[in-house]
């Protein structure tokens, strides 16, 4: 019964993790720029898209793909923020929702044309498929994979952000962006770089969800949702915030679809708005 | 504008001045009767746009004139059509008492969630909004028994308008009633914004820290018209459940929720006929592109919305307004 828990806690927290490495970047964003964007599952459905037909069309090994998945995400991300983006940082938050939605939408109907709707399979490796037996308790590899890499991640964000110079310029275009400004540091320039890193993070996560929830052209709109969570109870711009948010939602995910099924993301919504009600600015705001 | 000294006006004039019925007006209403006419076999189609315009209206009653965000506005309409449809299933089909009750129900819970709506601004207020119409969609899925779940509510029995008009297959009797109603909501509409309350209610959207201080209390008035919007929004939804006597579990979605905003932002949010005219090019869009596959139809609403909030951030209305004043100037 206790080994049955800590495998689903196992579970819970490497989901968790997942939805970490697929938030991350839009915490950062939205606490910089204010810039509310609802398209940060597309740029997840991308990378996962990336990691799809590399493998099935060109063969290429799993691993080898996420680089590239990451690439890709960042990339079309940039292109963007130079299209349309930055015509509304100075939108309102209602302009700026419309325009991301309209974006997940064409992305929907894009991948849908592109690669069909029915989910996408994908082969793991040998190695990644078995599963750990350590006494009682059974662990899959894939998800110990995934604890390891989004602790790594999150190792790799937090000590850039408190000990180089390029996480130094985000914090103070975080915490005041018009006095950063005023000291010279090319607020643009490194709100595009930030984005294309959390872009990339966000490809990242969409090519390591695939083995877990599956990849469908609706992708971008049914974890947004998560992510969203994430962020807004995480609070703005905080890493330690999110991871913990993360990692509560995965694990409260796993144990209420294992133990109340009927019940479905109802609870998850309920806890989700009382949490803002009660603290609107998120639970670990730093503001 | 640009002339300050023009002679003060006295305020009340300028009230009145808005209230006055202009020509144009009427001949967009008396044309709405054309339909019955010219167009038979489109009736469905506007007795659709009829119920999505009152929607879109009282939509913007928060997002133009308002400057509340909400990206969770089907809650209402569901609501709405819910509870029509569940009463003419269970053995009340009259249809007016059942949307005045729509339009009740759906009044007390926009007062019940008014008192978080005011609590909470900017980026909180657009996750509590997709949050609470995520939590009702779970809600009417998850109460299958009630609803009837993802296959709709079925068997709803509407009885006859008045205990005479039959509701007919070409939909004669549904696109009436619907523009009946739909007109005097309209009227009523109109009559609150151009009120003093209505103007109480630009001038929070405009500054919403000064209204207090010149004595309008912003919190209570913004809860007063999250009530009425929610009232309006559910007999939207009535309409739409006695008008084609089924409940889908979509009418609670966050799809519906942002396609009513794409119509009033298309048109022109804060504009009195911007979601009437946004309704219209939506639907007729939507029923042009639609037929083939639903899917690309995502593709032309996300193509429509990233080009209005680019090139017409003040929605059709806004752009045509634009235009006219630049031409009066030159």
């Amino acid at each position: 019964m206790i080994a049955r828990q800590i495998s689903l806690l196992f579970d819970g927290f490497a989901y968790g993790m997942l939805l970490f490495v697929l938030s991350i970047g839009l915490s950062v964003t939205l606490g910089m720029m204010n810039f509310v964007n609802l398209a940060h599952g597309a740029f997840a459905m991308i990378g996962g898209y990336v990691t799809v037909t590399l493998m099935q069309k060109a063969g290429w090994p799993f691993l080898a793909t996420l680089p590239v998945a990451f690439l890709g995400a960042a990339v079309a991300s940039v292109v963007l923020e130079r299209v349309l983006y930055r015509r509304l940082y100075r939108a309102t938050d209602l302009d700026q929702s419309l325009l991301t939605i309209g974006i997940v939408f064409v992305s929907i109907a894009a991948a849908a044309f592109i690669f069909g709707t029915t989910q996408q399979p994908i082969e793991l490796p040998a190695y990644m498929r078995e599963r750990i037996v350590i006494g009682d308790f059974s662990f899959g590899a894939y998800r110990l994979f995934l604890i390891v890499s989004a602790l790594i991640i999150t190792a790799v964000v937090v000590l850039g952000l408190d000990y180089t110079r390029f996480g130094a310029q985000i914090r103070a275009c975080v915490d005041n962006q018009r006095m950063a400004r005023g000291l010279g540091l090319n607020v643009d320039r490194i709100f595009m770089l930030t984005f294309a890193i959390g872009s990339g993070l966000a490809g990242l996560g969409g090519a390591m969800a695939i083995e877990i929830v599956g990849l469908d052209p609706n992708f971008g709109l049914k974890y947004l949702v998560f992510m969203l969570i994430v962020v807004a109870v995480g609070g703005l711009a905080s890493i330690r915030g999110a991871f913990f948010t993360a990692a509560m939602l995965g694990i409260i995910d796993i144990f209420s679809k294992y133990y109340a099924p009927q019940v479905g993301s109802f609870v998850l919504y309920l806890v989700m708005v009382a949490l803002l009600v009660w603290r609107p600015n998120g639970v670990f705001a730093r503001r | 504008m640009t002339d300050t000294a023009t002679p003060l006006y006295n305020p009340q004039d300028l009230m009145r001045a808005q209230v006055r019925w202009r020509m144009l007006e009427t001949v967009f209403w008396v044309s709405a009767l054309l339909p019955f006419f010219v167009a038979e076999t489109y009736l469905v189609l506007c007795t659709q746009i009829a119920i999505a315009a009152l929607f879109a209206l009282s939509l913007d009653l928060l997002v133009g004139y308002s400057g509340i965000v909400s990206l969770g506005h089907a809650v209402y309409f569901g609501i709405g059509a819910y509870t029509a449809g569940l009463l003419a299933k269970y053995g009340w089909g009259e249809p007016l008492s059942g949307l005045l009750l729509a339009g009740l129900v759906a009044m007390l819970f926009g007062y019940l969630i008014s008192f978080i709506m005011v609590r909470i601004t900017h980026f909180a207020l657009i996750m509590v909004t997709i949050g609470l119409c995520l939590l009702f969609e779970e809600f009417g899925n998850q109460a299958h028994d009630i609803t009837g779940g993802h296959d709709g509510l079925q068997g709803v029995r509407m009885w006859r308008l008045f205990g005479t008009f039959r509701w007919d297959l070409y939909g004669f009797t549904a696109y009436a009633y619907s523009l009946v109603v739909v007109f005097l909501c309209f009227l009523v509409i109109r009559r609150i914004i151009n009120s003093p309350f209505g103007l109480s209610l630009r001038g929070m959207r405009e500054n919403a820290r000064r209204m207090p201080a010149i004595g309008a209390p912003s919190k209570q008035r913004l809860q007063i018209v999250y009530t009425i919007s929610a009232t309006f929004a559910g007999i939207a939804g009535g309409l739409l459940a006695q008008t084609t006597q089924f409940v889908a579990l979509d009418a609670l979605s966050f799809q519906r929720s942002a396609e009513v905003l794409v119509m009033l932002v298309l048109g022109g949010a804060g504009r009195l006929y911007g979601g009437i005219i946004g309704s219209i090019i939506f639907l007729v869009a939507r029923d042009q592109l639609a037929s083939n596959n639903p899917q690309y139809w995502y593709f032309w609403l996300g193509l429509l919305l990233i080009l209005v909030i680019i090139f017409l951030p003040n929605g059709i209305l806004g752009g045509i307004a634009h235009l006219l004043s630049r031409r009066k100037k030159s």
